[in-house]
């Protein structure tokens, strides 16, 4: 039992890895197809060895601490923002059950009564590491972007707070398990679908991507809270940048629509595990459509200025977060009262 | 296990609470009460809390925390060598610590006799049973502490408006 759970885990782990190294792959791709460029190809065919390139690169680089930075919070920045990065993978359920060898497999890593609260509590403290590193540095782009990234974060955290409170409304469990059980019928979005705007914005807020990245935005400051680090320092950065954008995608994915679920699961007539494992490739596609809307915003959308940002965080999404959650409380009384 | 468990989270939330109040930096105060925070929200876990011990860790250390934080960096308060208080203010702090710890101390007096509501219950930490007693044993205490929150957030309201042309100047500063 432990050590079915603890391959679960290296499994789960090393392919959160993998897809995170070949997002950075994906993203120059559509970045390069949005401009009408090539992107990388030059290593290996079709530049698919591109990440294993810019990896060794990064490990090949002097890593240089300078010299009037709090070293020990300086190494403890980037190492806090990947493990905060990973740890979010643990409560998602990749796929139903599994019947292997005549044991029933759970293809989660823990089913927690908690397990939508645990996801944003992991989100919030994710911050730590960037404002922890932007502060250490003692640069002041560094300390530009790592208070910006600190206001930001809670900015939008309520929002993305209030509307998960819709969806645990709607299900009545806190479960992640749960809320894609009763997915089976109808997904989530068409119950919450200004739900799901609010979740997907604040989404793209909390990973720092453009048009939201302006903890990062490299022409006001330079590179923001990551302009002191080198080396592979710096690419944890980038990295667990990357990681969050995954576990983001398929946070969405699995709460508002449907998780591993597809139509017609149960009536094609196919045995327990093939449906099983159709139901993880479901969700890996519904998670990379998500990553390319993610990186299609990117490449089209310009950044937000600064009083904007708080403006639609505070003034826009967090009323609407608000009303949508009275509105869903109002639905469900009526409808239980009927 | 659990016992083991119990220890070393007690020493780490003692010592992150020590360090909090013995380091010279305010941003490695902030820092240190973190740990202590998660410190206890591992106790909240131990005691089958979990729901207690997720909203804990959202709540302080994910949201106040960071604001705390964020006003430090903002307003530059991380120097290391900070004015040392007047003797008078020392004076004046050491007393009223003193009479807070004696209040809890002579609060805390006697405590074992008294029964406590509801902890024969194990499964009482779980988010079901709690959030059912919050809104049937307990729903007035419940509704007044929400009524005092909406309050103090009205007030904390009131206190930061300020003119239009105060609230650009903050904006330019970011």
């Amino acid at each position: 039992m432990v050590l079915e759970k603890t391959i679960f885990i290296l499994i789960i782990f090393s392919i959160t890895l993998l897809i995170a190294t070949y997002l950075t792959y994906f993203e120059r791709k559509v970045a390069a197809f949005l401009q009408d460029r090539l992107g990388p190809d030059r290593a290996g065919p079709f530049g698919i060895l591109q990440p294993l390139a810019d990896a060794g690169k990064m490990f090949f680089k002097e890593d240089f601490i300078p010299a009037e930075s709090v070293k020990l919070l300086f190494i403890l920045g980037p190492g806090i923002a990947m493990f905060t990065a990973c740890m979010t993978g643990a409560v998602i359920p990749w796929g139903d059950q599994l019947q292997l060898f005549g044991r029933t497999i759970d293809l989660q890593i823990a089913d927690v009564d908690i397990g939508i609260l645990y996801v944003v509590g992991f989100v919030s403290i994710g911050v730590y590491g960037i404002m922890i590193g932007g502060w250490s540095s003692n640069n002041k782009y560094s300390l530009f972007g790592a208070i910006r990234a600190g206001s930001q974060m809670i900015s939008y955290e309520l929002a993305m707070g209030l509307s998960l409170i819709a969806i645990v409304m709607l299900t009545g469990s806190l479960s992640v398990r749960e809320i894609v059980e009763q997915q089976a019928g109808v997904w989530n979005v068409f119950y919450q679908p200004l739900g799901f705007l609010i979740f997907f914005i604040c989404a793209l807020a909390e990973c720092n991507r453009a048009p939201f990245d302006l903890p990062e935005c490299e022409t006001e400051l330079i590179g923001g809270y990551h302009t002191e680090y080198s080396s592979m320092k710096l690419g944890f950065f980038l990295f667990a940048e990357y990681i969050n954008m995954f576990i983001s995608a398929a946070v969405i994915a699995t709460v508002y629509f449907g998780g591993y679920h597809f139509p017609f699961m149960h009536s094609l007539g196919l045995s327990e595990n093939v449906v099983s494992i159709l139901g993880i490739l479901v969700l890996f596609l519904k998670i990379f459509l998500f990553i390319f809307i993610f990186m299609w915003i990117r490449w089209t959308l310009p950044r937000f200025r600064y009083d904007q940002l708080m403006h639609l965080g505070w003034k826009i999404l967090i009323p609407l977060a608000i009303l949508n959650m009275v509105g869903t409380g109002g639905f469900i009384l009526l409808s239980t009262k009927m | 296990m659990t016992a083991t468990l119990f220890y070393i989270l007690a020493i780490v939330s003692v010592v992150g609470a020590i360090a909090v109040i013995a380091a010279r930096n305010p941003v490695y105060s902030v820092l240190c009460l973190v740990v202590t925070f998660f410190a206890i929200a591992g106790q909240y876990v131990l005691l089958n809390a979990q729901f207690l011990a997720i909203v804990h860790v959202i709540v302080y250390a994910g949201a106040i925390l960071v604001l705390f934080l964020f006003v430090l960096m903002m307003l530059n308060l991380n120097r290391e060598s900070e004015p040392l208080q007047p003797t008078l203010i020392k004076v004046i702090a050491v007393v009223s610590g003193g009479m807070l710890l004696l209040t809890l101390v002579a609060a805390l007096r006697g405590v074992d006799q008294i029964p406590l509501a509801g902890v024969q219950d194990t499964q009482l930490g779980l988010v079901k049973n709690l959030g059912r007693l919050l809104f049937t044993e307990y729903v007035a205490p419940f509704e007044i502490s929400s009524i005092l929150f909406l309050a103090a957030m009205v007030g904390a309201v009131t206190i930061g408006m300020r003119s239009k042309s105060d609230k650009r100047e903050i904006i330019n500063h970011l």
